[in-house]
């Protein structure tokens, strides 16, 4: 079982780029920290003084909001103090550098800045400027690594296992960094991973990530575990990425016809947020099959893992995250 | 009172002579003269054992900033980078500001270069400030000094135009270089794109957006019969167009860089900038297809693409960030690597490195003989250094190569007679 982690496994990672530089160890660690912090979110309460005294800064350039303030929530319900900075209140557009905003957010001494820019390596290039801690909320077409570990949490919680399972992505890959966090992570804990989608959405060499290119959304589909679909953006029409969204929802939309090839217990996840009636139905989004807002309310359980743990939660007497 | 250098008991290797010997090489008043011909009372002599002594390197393809961008180089600083690597003379492409499209700007460059450490010959624009629209004027330019013209960096997207240039470059006998680039298919792209292009969410450039305008410019060399060079060739398929349309006879040259045949993309890997440049880095079979035409004489030249940029270029997000490394410095001991791997002989890198750009360009040097211009790189093939970029010459820092150990480096660079860098 993914839980069982070796007594003398340390958590040693002060910044969470991707999926990427995670071992299986750490995933497993991850989840089953986020999986203890879970029920705080369901207490009438909803505090522990865990991150007491703790500065984080959400950095956001792209805008966001279901992201930003999972992070948020996480941040406040672990008692740490959180500020929020968007691309329109910050001095992005007076063309300042992001290298001259880290400084200067350093001077001000936070503990965790949380980044979300659409440029691919963004955070790293934050990291080699501060002292903080740097957690990527989804850099360009990238990683998205808090959103592949509340999907990995969301699966493990409905199926009680990850290995072995046939996990099917359907949709824009080339453009979605959940999808390469995915694809890594899935793979990773032993999940066999089929894409599906027309071409034009296929990054180059994606199968050697170690998943499997499907000719047809139907193979992807056939016997799947785990459905995911991902957010058709409206503009790839006018990038001749594909002719129409009418013709993507035909040929690539997941509706409850498809979801009949998948498994009897099947489950139906998406990144959020849902163009309804374009890749997914919403006979399947709000069917039974769908965990959507599980994977949201896992967000958050997995976030303030992610911030527990960069700040050096595993190396024990910082506190536990039961509200002693 | 008469000049002279004695460079004694070096290997000189002149491949135009087909030279390679343990010999003593005289200079007086900026010629190379025949040994003993005259008194060499008062000469500056040279021991030069174990040491290679050949004609002055050049490299076609430079970028000196100047004017415009005199913050990132300037000519002054770029020609003592030049000969601090080994270069007698270096080619600056017409991508400064405003872009090098006329006569007056030509002359500027010339008469700034006058006194620097090496020879400046400036290439001209293709078309009015590069914007790919209007002819420049070519027969002004060669008349005040240019030796080429391109449009590199903004590569010209009009067939038409680019047929029309060629079709006037060969009515003024002039060389085209061409930055072989399809922008539309490298748009979007600041990497090569593969595997690791996808992994890291980088937009990727496929190589058939160099190799398909390498194939136009091959077309249309055929059709128009002028002069035509491939700047900076990175990929595979391009070198195989090449390798076929000088089988076929047509009249085509091309280079490539110490880059493109000694890393890969595994260099952009953790979002390094100076490991980002137009074309980009490719794969293991590129740069090994690369390596094998410097062999087989599909490729003429190595030039470096000499690309200086401040840090406000490079230290920044990976996809705003700049194309281009600096070279100068470190070309020669990367390209003396091809050697010491068996991939060349010394004579034909110094073909690549010195009678090719003479040849291609038309200027003189590449040799020495008897008489001929004294512009003489000395080489010591062993010597060992680190690279610090912080302590190069040029003005740009932006280099891939900073603290590699090298091997192999310049201890003399001469200038026609005059001695422009000396290795402490």
């Amino acid at each position: 079982m993914v839980e069982k982690v070796q007594p003398d496994y340390q958590f040693q990672h002060k910044h969470i780029f991707g999926i990427e530089q995670l071992s299986v160890e750490d995933i497993a660690h991850i989840l089953a920290t986020a999986r203890s912090f879970r029920e705080i979110s369901n207490r009438p309460i909803k505090k522990v003084p865990t991150l007491r005294g703790k500065t984080i800064v959400n950095l956001f350039f792209e805008p966001s909001t279901r992201t930003r303030l999972s992070f948020e929530i996480a941040a406040k319900r672990m008692s740490a103090d959180t500020f929020n900075i968007s691309a329109s209140t910050s001095s992005a557009t007076k063309g300042e550098t992001l290298v001259d905003t880290a400084r200067n957010i350093q001077a001000m001494s936070p503990d965790v800045i949380i980044l979300r820019h659409s440029s691919s390596g963004a955070p790293q290039l934050l990291a080699r400027h501060i002292d903080a801690s740097v957690i990527n909320a989804g850099d360009g077409a990238h990683e998205h690594p808090s959103q592949g570990l509340l999907d990995m949490m969301t699966v493990m919680e409905h199926k009680g296992k990850i290995a072995g399972l046939k996990l099917a992505i359907i949709g824009d890959i080339a453009h979605s960094r959940v999808a390469v966090s995915d694809i890594i992570g899935f793979t990773r804990m032993g999940a066999q991973v089929y894409l599906a989608g027309p071409q034009t959405f296929m990054p180059k060499d994606i199968d050697r990530l170690g998943a499997n290119v499907c000719g047809s959304v139907q193979e992807a589909v056939q016997d799947a575990d785990v459905v995911m679909t991902l957010r058709i953006q409206l503009e790839r029409q006018n990038d001749s990425l594909i002719p129409s969204l009418r013709e993507y929802s035909r040929f690539y939309g997941v509706n409850r016809q498809l979801m009949e090839l998948a498994k009897k217990d099947a489950i139906v996840m998406h990144p959020g947020p849902i163009n309804r009636g374009v890749e997914l139905n919403p006979d399947v989004a709000d069917g039974r099959r769908s965990v959507i807002l599980d994977q949201v309310s896992n967000g958050v359980a997995v976030r303030m893992a992610l911030l527990y743990l960069v700040l050096g939660g595993s190396k024990g007497g910082e506190g536990q995250g039961d509200g002693r | 009172m008469s000049k002279v250098i004695v460079l004694k008991n070096g290997r000189i290797i002149d491949p135009l002579q087909k030279r390679d010997e343990i010999a003593d090489l005289w200079v007086c008043d900026g010629l190379v003269v025949p040994v003993g011909s005259i008194d060499s009372a008062g000469a500056d002599i040279y021991d030069l054992s174990g040491r290679w002594v050949v004609p002055g390197l050049i490299d076609m393809h430079v970028h000196l900033r100047e004017p415009g961008e005199e913050y990132k180089e300037t000519i002054e600083t770029g020609t003592r980078a030049a000969a601090a690597g080994g270069f007698t003379a270096v080619a600056c492409m017409p991508n400064t500001s405003p872009v090098n499209d006329n006569g007056a700007l030509t002359r500027f460059i010339l008469q700034t270069s006058a006194g620097c450490a090496a020879r400046v010959y400036p290439v001209g624009a293709i078309s009015q400030g590069s914007k790919g629209e209007k002819l420049a004027e070519f027969g002004e330019m060669k008349m005040a000094g240019a030796v080429a013209l391109t449009d590199d960096g903004h590569p010209v997207v009009d067939s038409q135009l680019m047929r029309r240039a060629m079709e006037y470059a060969f009515s003024h006998d002039m060389l085209i270089m061409s930055h072989a680039e399809e922008i539309a298919l490298s748009k979007g792209g600041c990497m090569n794109e593969g595997e690791i292009s996808t992994r890291m969410g980088l937009g990727g450039i496929p190589v058939a957006a160099e190799s398909i305008m390498v194939q136009r410019e091959i077309a249309l060399a055929e059709l128009t019969g002028a002069r035509v060079h491939i700047a900076h060739v990175s990929a595979e398929q391009s070198v195989a167009l090449i390798r076929s349309a000088k089988a076929r006879g047509i009249n085509i040259s091309a280079e490539s860089a110490p880059h493109y045949f000694t890393l890969t993309e595994q260099a952009v890997l953790g979002y390094n900038t100076n490991a980002k440049m137009s074309p980009p880095l490719r794969g293991e079979s590129d740069r090994q297809a690369v390596r094998e035409a410097l062999r087989d004489g599909t490729l003429d030249a190595i030039a470096t693409d000499h690309a200086p940029h401040s840090i406000l270029q490079k230290e920044v997000e990976f996809n705003f960030a700049a194309n281009g490394i600096v070279g100068l410095e470190t070309s020669l001991p990367l390209s003396l690597a091809l050697v010491r791997e068996n991939v060349l002989g010394a004579a034909r890198l110094i073909e690549l490195m010195s009678c090719g750009p003479a040849r291609i360009l038309g200027v003189p040097g590449g040799s020495l003989h008897v008489g001929a211009v004294a512009d003489i790189t000395v080489i010591d093939p062993e010597r060992r250094f680190t690279f610090a970029v912080e302590e190069s010459f040029s003005k740009g820092k932006n280099s891939p190569f900073d603290g590699w150990e090298l091997q192999g480096k310049a201890l003399m660079t001469i200038v026609a007679g005059r001695i422009t860098h000396k290795d402490s």
